[in-house]
């Protein structure tokens, strides 16, 4: 990454994006003149000559041009970038897998250098037999592969009080969405003999925070998976190479990264992170606790700030996610006005259970102002809320589960700003 | 697609992408060891299970959190920048920012005996011996105002506790209070008479400069310091560094030293003695320093060394929150140690 002669996006983007809508105008009105462009008309070295062989990138990276398609950190958030987080660049992908290299990264103490050689996951507590698994023994279990989003609880949390961060990566890129392959952890646990009677499973981590988190024995049983590869290959040490667990539709954290044990048990640990972080405090001071599952949500990420337009009026197209922590997306409007008219937006796939779902809206600009919005619908009927909806029922205190509707305002000239509407 | 259709089509894709099934064991993995479990199952639950046995009171803690939590947590556990506060925030939970401390807000005292003991401190997790967590957990309730300073908490006493917060929680409420609210066909047209915008990120302006990427972070985070033109420095006390390096361990929690150093809440320490303070690029040094080193202060060996004996008393306002080095021989020994970094 260091490599990367990065890119200035944003407003720095803007003008010089100002300055390419420019020469568009020229561009196009050369089409119909007599300047030929000399992209076409001169010859080009690339043209000409040869480019780079084979194995110049034995694993390749994106290419240059777009070194600014990087996670990015908000140094302000956090005290240390060991026990911290960093964001997407959800702006400026497509599609809806995350490419591991800029998914976002979030640490308790660091992302640890364990080797396969060396890991090991041990299940116990209340089982017939306390089983160590070394990673050989995982690749020998019948395995799944599934796409999942896997949300941070506070992602979009800056946002409670109101429009802070002037970006779609700041505000709703604590988000990325791969296909896993593993192991359901429900056959780890029938190999060991879990007692049928156990209300939970503890897990923890490899690293020094451990991470800790308990889930109910009756998620652990539906969909957990003890996973080993994303997107085809191997996880990504930020990841929690070589193993770690994916919760399918609920919260982040609770996706244990080098898992190293799972404990059956009959109580909650009610752990740090389940009770001092990760619940929701309401107006009146009471808190909710086991808030896991992430509720359907939605976000427009082109246009957006870091992605304003920059090829003046004519054809637009409004993209952007939406996901559901409770099954499939089966909706998504777009409102141009601050949300006093929707329109439904076009899927590019019928949307899929606890995945990102991509949307598109295709239309004419006439240059005129828009307050952008979407809204998401999931299989249950849900309908995402807006902000105000949300802070009358928890309050302004909530930090966690921030899954309002987003407004982008976009200007004549294209530009893009994060803001509140009545 | 009637009914029917849909569920055949459902029942049909089901068939095709039937999940593994495994009736038998497939006899994979071996037995965990009873030394194995020992070594890493250390988590106590909400029951107070797991607790060791052991006890502490907050005079013994506040010697072990000054030396060993108090450089993020502060003194007083009142937290130092953005680093957790333990203390503190009675009564604050329904109030506007609310202040979440372990006094506050956490609702079981097992749980800081679990964090602390497994992942605590940060930087040397798992090194607290049980006496020690005890101690240090009654150093934290002593901060909060909840117990005397010679309350001895122990195994025998510690289920007896009662947070301020415990009955502070609801289990998720949200299928009640939100779900039923938010679903059904949303409004399509006219659903609002007029739309103000109230609240612009920009004018708020705490996105960062997005030019300072994480790459380009990590390049300047790691690109040494200039050091300053040193005085002749006597060959190096191998012996002397090597205990040093033993003392180094309260540093390293903030300071990094050695090629791959990083910024961490305290700068690089390579090439420190000798060099001119505050010269450490990329680091957001106090006022207090900045001040120092405009008046060119010199990292020599005896400013050093006045520094780490007390450094709060030496530099007044510094952010180094460490209690201080006492002994004059743990400090020569780490001065000494760091000189081996250039």
């Amino acid at each position: 990454m260091s490599t990367y002669d990065a890119k200035k996006p944003s407003r720095r983007a803007f003008l010089s994006g100002a300055a390419a809508v420019g020469a568009g105008v020229v561009t196009s009105s050369a089409a119909h003149a007599q300047t030929a462009d000399p992209l076409i008309v001169e010859p080009q070295d690339w043209a000409q000559s040869f480019g780079d062989g084979v194995d110049a990138t034995p694993y390749g990276l994106p290419i240059e041009h777009e070194g600014d398609v990087i996670r990015r950190n908000v140094e302000w958030l956090t005290a240390d970038t060991v026990s911290s987080i960093n964001f997407t660049p959800i702006h400026a992908l497509d599609g809806t897998i995350t490419p591991q290299g800029c998914a976002f990264e979030r640490h308790h103490s660091g992302a640890i250098d364990l080797k396969k050689s060396d890991y090991r996951l041990m299940i116990n507590g209340l089982v017939d037999t306390p089983l160590v698994f070394t990673y050989e023994d995982l690749e020998r279990f019948p395995r799944e592969n599934h796409v999942y989003f896997c949300e941070c609880a506070a992602n979009t949390g800056m946002e409670w009080a109101g429009a802070q961060l002037n970006g779609a990566q700041f505000t709703h890129g604590m988000i990325h969405n791969m296909e896993y392959t593993g192991v359901p952890l429900r056959l780890l646990l029938q190999e060991a003999g879990y007692d049928t009677a156990g209300k939970w499973v503890f897990v923890e981590g490899a690293d020094a925070s451990s991470n800790g988190r308990s889930i109910p024995m009756e998620k652990a049983l539906d969909d957990v998976l003890v996973a080993f590869k994303a997107n085809g290959e191997a996880l990504r040490k930020e990841h929690g190479y070589p193993v770690r667990l994916v919760v399918p539709g609920w919260e982040g954290n609770m996706w244990v990264k080098w898992i190293r044990r799972i404990e059956v048990t009959n109580e909650p640990v009610e752990s740090r992170e389940e009770t001092s972080k990760y619940t929701d405090t309401l107006a009146d001071g009471i808190s909710r606790k086991w808030t896991w599952a992430m509720d359907a949500k939605s976000v427009v990420t082109s246009p957006s700030p870091q992605a304003p337009i920059t090829h003046g009026k004519g054809p637009l197209v409004i993209t952007g996610l939406a996901w559901s922590g409770n099954g499939a997306i089966t909706r998504v409007d777009v409102s141009k006005d601050g949300g006093k008219t929707w329109e439904t937006a076009r899927l590019a796939k019928p949307g899929e259970k606890m995945a990102l779902t991509r949307f598109y809206l295709d239309m004419d600009w006439d240059g005129s102002e828009m307050l952008l919005q979407s809204r998401a619908m999931d299989e249950t009927g849900y309908v995402q809320p807006t902000k105000a909806q949300l802070r009358e029922v928890r309050g302004l205190n909530s930090i966690y589960h921030n899954n309002c509707i987003q407004t982008w305002w976009v200007r004549e000239n294209g530009e893009t700003e994060n803001v509140e509407v009545s | 697609m009637s009914k029917y259709l849909k569920s055949l089509t459902i029942a049909l894709t089901a068939s095709c992408l039937a999940a593994p099934v495994m009736a038998e064991k497939l006899g994979l993995g071996r037995a965990a060891l009873p030394a194995e479990i020992a070594a890493w199952d250390w988590d106590i639950n909400v029951k107070g299970d797991g607790l060791p046995e052991g006890s502490g009171d907050a005079l013994v803690g506040e010697e072990i959190f000054a030396e060993k939590c108090a450089a993020c947590h502060g003194d007083f556990a009142e937290g130092i920048d953005n680093w957790p506060k333990l203390a503190g925030g009675a009564d604050t939970l329904d109030h506007e920012d609310p202040l979440k401390t372990v006094g506050s807000y956490w609702p079981h005292l097992t749980t800081a005996y679990d964090y602390i003991k497994r992942s605590m401190p940060y930087g040397s997790a798992g090194t607290l011996s049980d006496d020690e967590v005890y101690a240090i957990v009654a150093y934290i309730l002593y901060s909060n105002d909840l117990i005397e300073d010679d309350f001895v908490l122990s195994h025998e006493n510690f289920m007896d506790f009662e947070m301020p917060n415990a009955q502070g929680f609801i289990v998720d409420d949200r299928p009640q209070a939100e779900y039923a609210i938010w679903s059904g066909e949303p409004c399509m047209t006219n659903c609002k008479d007029s739309v103000e915008i109230t609240m612009r990120a920009l004018v708020l302006d705490v996105t960062p400069e997005l030019e300072a990427n994480s790459g380009a972070t990590e390049v300047s985070a790691a690109a040494a310091p200039e050091p300053a033109p040193a005085p002749e420095v006597p060959a190096i006390d191998m012996e002397l560094a090597a205990a040093g390096e033993k003392v180094f361990k309260k540093c390293k929690a903030c300071h990094q030293v050695g090629g791959k150093a990083k910024n961490r809440s305290g700068p690089i320490l390579n090439g420190v003695v000798g060099a001119a303070a505050g010269s450490v690029e990329g680091f957001k040094y106090s006022k207090a320093l900045r001040g120092a080193a405009q008046d060119g202060l010199i990292w020599s060996e005896a400013e050093l060394a006045a520094f780490l004996a007390k450094p709060k008393a030496y530099l007044k306002g510094t952010k180094m929150s460490f209690a201080g080095l006492r002994k004059e021989a743990d400090q020569a020994a780490v001065i000494e140690y760091l000189k081996t970094f250039e």
